[in-house]
């Protein structure tokens, strides 16, 4: 069902956008042994601990379809609710800001900022402003952002960019993070060790003084409560409280999907969350705030950026429903082995493969949704039971459809339909088939395949076809029973 | 040791796999079977599920692969198919297919068809209900559990539930069964370097078993797993559930 005056293009930009195909960007991060040790660890240790607290709730699958349920309400009436909210954030003195692409937001943000005539603005993590690029955006306006989320100040001091969604430093192990710290952190005690609770405490006090100093606050947010205006902030270290509360100006940019209806609702999402992402029962930090409160100065930038273009598409849409918990990219054989960087996009893994393409449409990120063999790890985990693999099928033929119809994959596949559709011809084909038997003996040959083959035969022997198929065996033995 | 359950027509759908490069685990489930006193049926019109055009982003040139197969298989009143990844294509995929090109009577049909189609475990433990199927395998086997058959399927223990009643069998587990061997239809190609990746690390979990067989209910990932263990000279070899059950020790 599309809507009138729904956009189905996408008006997109950021860092959504793969600048590399995935499998070269993945054959290189597969070379990387210290990036494979790194992820290998971390991502089993999140997985043992989210297996532990999600087996305690016997009701688990039933959150899962509430949560579904409500986001699915959610964006079904998506325009009222948006309404509503307006409504309730100005009715309590804060500012709503409509922003269709990252570049509005960024330009919106920008001055809002360059108002207060702060020069430096301290974050909490928010993957909306890292899809938006707004940190690259207040720079090249002499701005600094400072992140203060632990690992998002990790990947800000290592010049890098973020390989998971929540945990964006995984990549980097300790040893690294030392390195990262004394090199760029400036007055930090050269004994520093690799104790986590020595760097922490490194970060801690780096951070205590920008929290102190700064007068612009920006965040994003998991959710908003469209009943009330209310906005709420889950975390873990406690960053994201000091920003919210300290600095005069505060501004959150929020994706226009992050709403649920009422206060309620947040019974679901705060079981589902904090145990598909960091495995606890519940995470440390909880901030809820509605409006400006104490003379706070508050503005919320709502952010399309091809989220309407994804609400159009009846089979894609539930993406949407998505809260980055991160779970599916935990459990992700291909996220497990390449990384985050290999997607080429902020939003990485089994999510990212069927959301990036669909933020920027499909011709932009044509190599994510084949990202995947598909085994289902990532549906099985999802707290709001996105159905990635059969959305990645989805977007593959959305993908296929792009194609010229004379491509040689285009060809091959309707050639080879046409043998399968027709019992004869696929008879024929199979006596065809043992011609290919000195193939599979004689591994030297095997290596003179051309593509898609070559891929195979790479690392992998080929079976050798019988002399005879099963069908024509039955044929002449009725089975076996002659 | 016959059963007395079995429904009265059922047809083999075996594969296209199965019919073009391994049609000993056809004739192997043929032979299990039959010994079960459930005689079946090869209908010589079955070629392919369409599930690697579907997988590969072409849905309309499965379309008439859809059409065959709901023609083919119709008239029985089960469907018995050595693969649980082709089962869940028929049972998620074809009405799917069929509903897209807005062909709802082939889509009705082709759910119909799906409802009465069971991958070869399924068809055993749930149909014919039996878990000891007097087989007689004398070697150390592993089991790859085959992300469709657990996801897609559930099919849960229920092969290993026949693999431990299997005389003779040393069945030692396969850590980290439940994770993906790599295989993934074209995605074997397209992404060929992380495939071989996960390939690697599935290789792995094999060869400290110290199995000299590894086992699983698809001839695909089979395919995939025995092409990365011959390659690289491990002396493992595949071999597909159906043709350990079916093995016998008058065969042996």
């Amino acid at each position: 069902m599309t809507f009138l005056g729904m956009p189905s293009v996408a008006s997109t930009s950021g860092h959504v956008r793969a600048s590399r195909p995935f499998p070269d960007a993945a054959a290189d991060a597969l070379g990387d042994a210290q990036l494979r040790a790194n992820l290998g660890r971390a991502t089993a240790t999140i997985r043992a601990k989210r297996g532990a607290v999600v087996a305690e709730l016997p009701d688990w699958q039933e959150l899962r379809a509430a949560g579904a349920a409500i986001k699915d309400d959610v964006l079904a009436h998506l325009d009222t609710y948006l309404e509503q909210f307006e409504q309730q954030v100005t009715a309590r003195g804060g500012t709503v800001h409509w922003a269709r692409d990252g570049d509005e937001a960024n330009r919106i943000v920008l001055s809002l900022v360059r108002a207060t005539g702060a020069s430096e603005v301290v974050k909490v993590k928010s993957m909306a402003t890292q899809e938006i690029g707004l940190n690259e955006a207040l720079d090249a306006a002499g701005i600094s952002a400072v992140e203060t989320d632990l690992a998002e100040l990790i990947v800000q001091l290592g010049h890098d960019t973020p390989s998971h969604i929540l945990v964006p430093a995984i990549h980097r192990n300790r040893s690294e993070i030392r390195e990262i710290f004394l090199r760029e952190m400036g007055e930090v005690d050269p004994a520093l060790t690799d104790e986590p609770r020595a760097l922490a405490e490194a970060a801690r006090r780096h951070l205590r003084r920008k929290f102190l100093s700064a007068r612009v606050a920006i965040s994003g947010a998991n959710f908003g409560i469209a009943s009330t205006g209310t906005l709420g902030v889950v975390e873990s270290e406690g960053n994201g409280r000091m920003c919210l509360t300290l600095p005069r100006t505060l501004i959150t940019v929020m994706g226009i999907e992050k709403l649920l209806p009422t206060w309620q609702d947040l019974e679901v999402f705060l079981q589902l969350l904090p145990r598909s992402s960091t495995g606890e029962r519940m995470n440390p930090y909880t901030s809820m705030w509605t409006g400006a409160t104490e003379g706070q100065d508050f503005h919320v930038v709502l952010l399309d950026n091809g989220r309407t273009a994804t609400l159009s598409d009846p089979h894609g849409r539930s993406a949407l429903r998505c809260i980055r918990c991160s779970a599916c990219l935990n459990v992700c054989p291909v996220y497990e082995r390449t990384g985050g960087h290999a997607y080429g996009s902020v939003y990485p893994g089994p999510i990212g493969a069927v959301l990036s393409p669909q933020l920027t449409g499909v011709a932009d990120n044509a190599s994510l949704p084949f990202a995947s063999s598909l085994c289902g790890a990532c549906y099985d985990v999802c707290p709001v039971a996105i159905d990635i693999p059969t959305m990645l099928v989805h977007l593959r033929a959305s993908v296929a459809a792009t194609k010229p119809a004379l491509s040689p994959e285009h060809v091959a596949m309707g050639a080879l339909a046409r043998t399968m559709a027709s019992p004869s011809r696929w008879t024929r084909a199979l006596r065809f088939a043992r011609f290919g038997r000195p193939l599979a003996r004689h591994r030297a040959l095997m290596r003179l395949l051309p593509p898609p083959l070559s891929g195979w035969v790479a690392a992998r022997d080929l079976p050798t076809p019988p002399a005879q198929s099963l069908r024509d065996w039955w044929a002449e033995t009725d089975g076996g029973r002659r | 040791m016959p059963v007395d359950a079995a429904p009265s027509r059922v047809a083999l759908f075996a594969t296209c796999l199965v019919d073009g490069l391994f049609p000993d685990v056809g004739k192997a489930t043929a032979r299990l079977l039959s010994r079960l006193g459930c005689s079946v049926e090869f209908p010589m019109s079955q070629t392919c599920c369409g599930q690697m055009h579907v997988n590969t982003g072409y849905p309309d040139e499965a379309l008439p692969l859809v059409r065959n197969h709901v023609d083919t298989f119709e008239p029985y009143d089960a469907v018995v198919v050595p693969s649980g990844s082709c089962t869940g294509s028929i049972r998620h995929q074809h009405a799917e297919v069929a509903e897209r090109a807005g062909d709802a009577a082939l889509a009705a049909r082709a759910s119909a068809v799906a409802a009465k189609t069971y991958e070869l475990s399924e068809f055993l433990v749930d149909v014919l209900g039996v878990t000891d199927v007097g087989a007689y395998f004398p070697h150390r086997v592993t089991y790859h559990s085959t992300c469709h058959s657990l996801r897609m399927l559930r099919v849960g223990e229920r092969p290993l539930q026949l693999l431990r009643a299997v005389r003779g069998i040393d069945l030692v587990e396969l850590p980290g069964a439940d994770q993906c061997c790599g295989f993934g239809g074209t995605f074997a190609m397209k992404n060929s370097a992380v495939s071989t990746a996960m390939l690697a690390d599935k290789m792995r979990a094999v060869l400290d078993t110290g199995a000299g067989v590894c086992s699983a209910g698809d001839a695909s990932c089979l395919m995939h797993i025995g092409g990365g263990l011959s390659r690289l000279r491990t002396g493992v070899r595949t071999v597909h559930l159906a043709e350990i059950l079916a093995s016998t020790e008058a065969a042996s």
